[in-house]
């Protein structure tokens, strides 16, 4: 049986029970208008539903039955016993054809005419005197009787329906309303909360079991896992619904949007049955139909257009959602014309978003993120479908504060794929706890990629050090290490030679990195709980939950930790979130490299893991200390080193440059700037040197996107340029 | 009796504070806590208060006091704040003392720095002073709770 019928179903048979009251309760008290209004509605609404799902039959009977009730409504005449028994023997007539419909899908084949009739003659006899008040006295008699004969015929007719009706339909009912109910959200949130401290009190008892030896005690707790295991699937499913849901509308969305831009175009949807929590689900609605109008206003070119292209003249926009490791994955496609993205970065600039300088410095990707800006739009003309910059940046707000993540990619001619990723639900997850420092803390399964255990002996030599940077080789790849302990200055544990390393390896935006800690303990299922405003501002942690022990654990933000540590770089005042990595295809061991260009067209690339920040100083900041270049920078004297006076390959073409772009490095403490004459690109690159060093301060040079890149040696660079850097290395008394 | 409020007090290096009594959700012993690595010096800690997660404020930090001695322990007053139970850590507690407002008056305008800031009024008591403390403020980090009322004055 259809979904939309069951649902009628359910509707109908709530709203005749109602009925039922309510026509006993109007007949004590004629006058109760509201209830009458009410009682109009309900057979309006059926009979509408009705025709609506294509039972004739069905809205035959309630339509004579609106008739009635309109007149009734509209004061003609008043209810008395005679109207009540009619209009209940059509409730009862409804009923039982509701049963039929869900036995069989039909109305079945009961014949109504003599109810229809009866109500026909009830409603004309009642309305003549009103109607034609003039020949009333000699009208009346006759009308009256003419009312009263036909009815009991009627009414016997109406009443063995309605001795076979009720029955049948209280066999029947059953199957349909009883089997589902309306229940409301707040409580099944209520049963979550509950299913969650249940978890945590589950915990707990595991953990006794493990200091006891009761055979008995054990197999209880046991027990008491599994079957709040299951609940706890149960009470989550209850507030699962398929995406389908919100799809639904989608079609009609799709369809009234192309045929007002005038454009031809199909939707093709898979994966409906994917469920999520409702709570998602109602955040996501909103953000999915903007992207689809987006795709189809800007995305789908008009059949012309396309044919010029050799493209089908219906373009198409396919909608995709499966379960991916923990989390939901919804993919907007279209074929249309992708994203210009010089045109993006014309707008932008208009918009007065970005400077010309920034412009000419974003890369493909960059550009792309610019469409997620507040006040962002390429629409040549306003609409009052889109255009008004009011949007993307609202889709990624609204994805991003449930957890979720958008990724855009785009080729032009071809089309655009966003790609969003949502958690499954918010309350419960499963979590890695770590020990560090002698503290615990949980870390989302979903950033996890894998555990790797190095003992002593490998550690030593498996961790090498770059430029004071940890790194440590998984499958030839160099992982940039990050020790929890120091990163929480959670103070130094005695970090006995003979220890083994656990790491951790996390991904965050799309970079992988090492997380060293002191133990690895087990995965939990861990219910979530927000901190207070007082530790909003600490980015590392995403919030804390109640351990087996009945102790506080702090749940790691992934990102948070990644952009303390500098893995990820948070690029700054832009607002566009550094997703070059993810614009490629994501491999996971490789190195992210920041591509800049030292001078005229020289490439040049540093380990983006050497990076401390990305800056631009006007040259107006610059300050002399005897000889050198310097700028005030949070505090501290930040030095200057530019780069392209110390590779003698480079030509010295870059002096004018404003504002002037400084890639910070930092090293114990101690920082410098180089001078750069363009910020690239940063890329995921597995590095292979292609040529030994020709010059100073070069490691050598690799082949990256296709071009000839050097690899930059920034100690050697800094050795050079600002000997004092490195107090050890010299000893000239000069310096001292 | 009707001008008159209730106040639960307690002891902080030696100073007799109090904030309102209905501000008050429980008053408990000393609760084993889960530091937070990286957050503001006032912050002690995580308590697990029956399953909900309480952040613990040291509350002589909180109004720059010396450390509290080694080997006493504080005792926690929950109070509730637009944010949720936030717990105050505190050095004794004292008893909930009914007084008449004619025995209220503002801070002295001398008062500088955290004091103006955190203390709302001073009730003269027969044996000592009483500090009631504004728990909104209290409890929000330093510099994020009313700055303009701050300024302004």
């Amino acid at each position: 049986m259809d979904e939309i019928v069951k649902e009628f179903l359910v509707e109908s048979y709530e709203n005749l029970d109602r009925l039922d009251r309510d026509l006993v309760a109007l007949e004590k008290d004629p006058h109760a208008d509201e209830m009458l209004a009410s009682i109009f509605r309900t057979i309006h609404t059926l009979k509408g539903a009705s025709g609506f799902l294509g039972f004739g039959k069905l809205e035959a009977v309630a339509h004579v039955g609106e008739n009635l009730l309109s007149r009734l409504r509209d004061g003609l005449f008043t209810i008395d016993p005679e109207i009540t028994s009619a209009l209940l023997a059509m409730v009862d007539a409804v009923r039982g054809m509701l049963g039929e419909i869900e036995r069989t899908d039909q109305p079945g084949t009961a014949d109504h005419s003599a109810l229809i009739d009866s109500l026909t003659r009830l409603n004309e006899a009642r309305c003549k005197p009103a109607a034609a008040p003039a020949p009333a006295p000699l009208a009346r008699e006759p009308a009256a009787t003419a009312a009263v004969s036909p009815s009991p015929a009627s009414a016997s007719a109406s009443q063995s329906e309605a001795s076979a009706a009720p029955e049948a339909a209280e066999n029947r009912t059953s199957a349909v309303s009883d089997s589902t109910i309306r229940v409301d959200v707040g409580l099944l949130d209520k049963l979550m909360n509950l299913v969650g401290e249940l978890v945590l009190a589950r915990n707990q008892v595991l953990q006794f079991t493990s200091q006891r030896a009761d055979s008995a005690f054990l197999a209880t707790a046991q027990r008491l896992n599994l079957i709040t295991t299951e609940l706890q699937g149960s009470v989550m499913k209850t507030r699962m619904q398929p995406i389908g849901n919100v799809w639904t509308k989608l079609p009609r969305v799709v369809r009234d949007l192309a045929t007002s831009c005038g454009k031809q175009v199909r939707i093709e949807m898979e994966g409906q049955e994917t469920e999520l929590d409702k709570t998602i689900i109602e955040a996501i609605k909103d953000p999915l139909t903007h992207i689809v109008r987006n795709s189809v206003d800007h995305g789908i070119e008009t059949a012309e257009v396309r044919a010029a292209r050799n493209k089908p003249a219906e373009g198409c926009l396919t909608m995709r959602a499966f379960h991916e490791g923990g989390q939901v994955n919804i993919e907007i496609c279209d074929d249309g014309g992708g994203i210009d993205f010089e045109r993006v970065k014309r707008k932008a600039l208009q918009r007065g978003l970005v400077s010309p300088e920034q412009a000419s410095r974003m890369g493909d990707n960059e550009a792309l993120q610019m469409i997620f800006l507040p006040g962002f739009s390429t629409a040549e003309k306003i609409t009052n479908v889109s255009g008004r910059g009011v949007g993307l940046d609202v889709v990624k707000t609204n994805i991003e504060k449930i957890g979720g993540t958008v990724d855009l990619q785009s080729q032009p001619g071809d089309g655009t794929t966003i790609k969003i990723k949502i958690p499954l639900t918010l309350a419960i997850i499963p979590a890695l706890i770590v020990g560090s420092g002698g503290d615990r803390f949980a870390i989302p399964q979903v950033s996890l990629l894998e555990l790797v255990r190095l003992e002593a002996h490998q550690a030593r030599q498996q961790i090498e050090i770059i430029c004071g940077a940890p790194v440590y080789r998984l499958r030839g790849q160099l992982l940039p290490l990050v020790y929890l302990n120091r990163e929480l200055k959670l103070g130094e544990q005695a970090e006995a030679d003979s220890a083994a390393v656990n790491i951790v390896i996390l991904q965050a935006d799309g970079h992988p990195f090492g997380l060293v800690v002191d133990e690895i303990n087990d995965t939990e299922e861990i219910v979530v709980k927000p901190l207070g405003k007082q530790l909003k501002g600490v980015a590392s942690f995403a919030g804390a939950t109640i351990m087996g022990d009945g102790k506080v654990a702090l749940i790691l933000d992934v990102l948070g930790l990644a952009q303390g540590s500098g893995v990820v770089i948070k690029v700054r005042d832009r607002a566009i979130q550094d997703k070059a990595a993810t614009g490629r295809k994501r491999v996971e061991s490789r190195q992210a490299l920041l591509l800049f260009d030292a001078g005229q067209g020289s490439r040049m690339a540093i380990p983006l893991s050497m990076v401390a920040r990305l800056e631009e100083f006007p040259n107006s900041a610059i300050e002399h200390s005897g000889a050198q270049e310097v700028v005030r920078y949070r505090g501290q004297i930040l030095p200057l080193i530019r780069v392209a006076n110390h590779i003698p390959a480079v030509t010295k073409a870059i002096v004018a440059n404003e504002p002037m772009q400084v890639v910070v490095y930092a090293e114990d403490g101690r920082s410098v700037g180089l001078v750069v004459g363009r910020i690239n690109d940063i890329v995921q690159e597995a590095i292979t040197i292609e040529r030994r060093a020709h010059s100073a301060g070069i490691f050598g040079s690799v082949v990256i996107q296709d071009k000839v890149t050097d690899l930059l040696d920034v100690q050697a660079l800094i050795r050079v340029a600002d000997p004092s850097f490195y107090p050890a290395a010299k000893a000239s008394p000069a310096a001292a | 009796m009707a001008d008159s409020k209730q106040y639960s007090t307690f002891f902080l290096n030696g100073l007799f504070l109090g904030v309102e009594v209905l501000k008050v959700q429980e008053v408990i012993r000393y609760q084993e806590m889960t530091r937070v690595p990286l957050a503001p010096n006032m912050i002690q800690g995580l308590i697990n208060l029956r399953g909900q997660i309480v952040t613990a404020i040291d509350l002589r930090r909180r109004l720059e006091l010396p450390p509290r001695p080694e080997g006493q322990l504080p005792m926690n007053v929950v109070v509730r704040s637009d944010d949720g139970a936030v717990s105050l850590l505190v050095d004794e507690i004292g008893d909930v003392v009914e007084i008449q407002d004619e025995a209220y008056e503002r801070p002295p305008e001398t008062l500088k720095g955290l004091g103006r800031e955190l203390i709302t009024g001073v009730y003269k008591l027969k044996e000592r002073l009483l500090l009631i403390l504004d728990t909104e403020r209290t409890v929000s980090l330093p510099g994020t709770y009313g700055k303009s009322s701050l300024k302004a004055e």
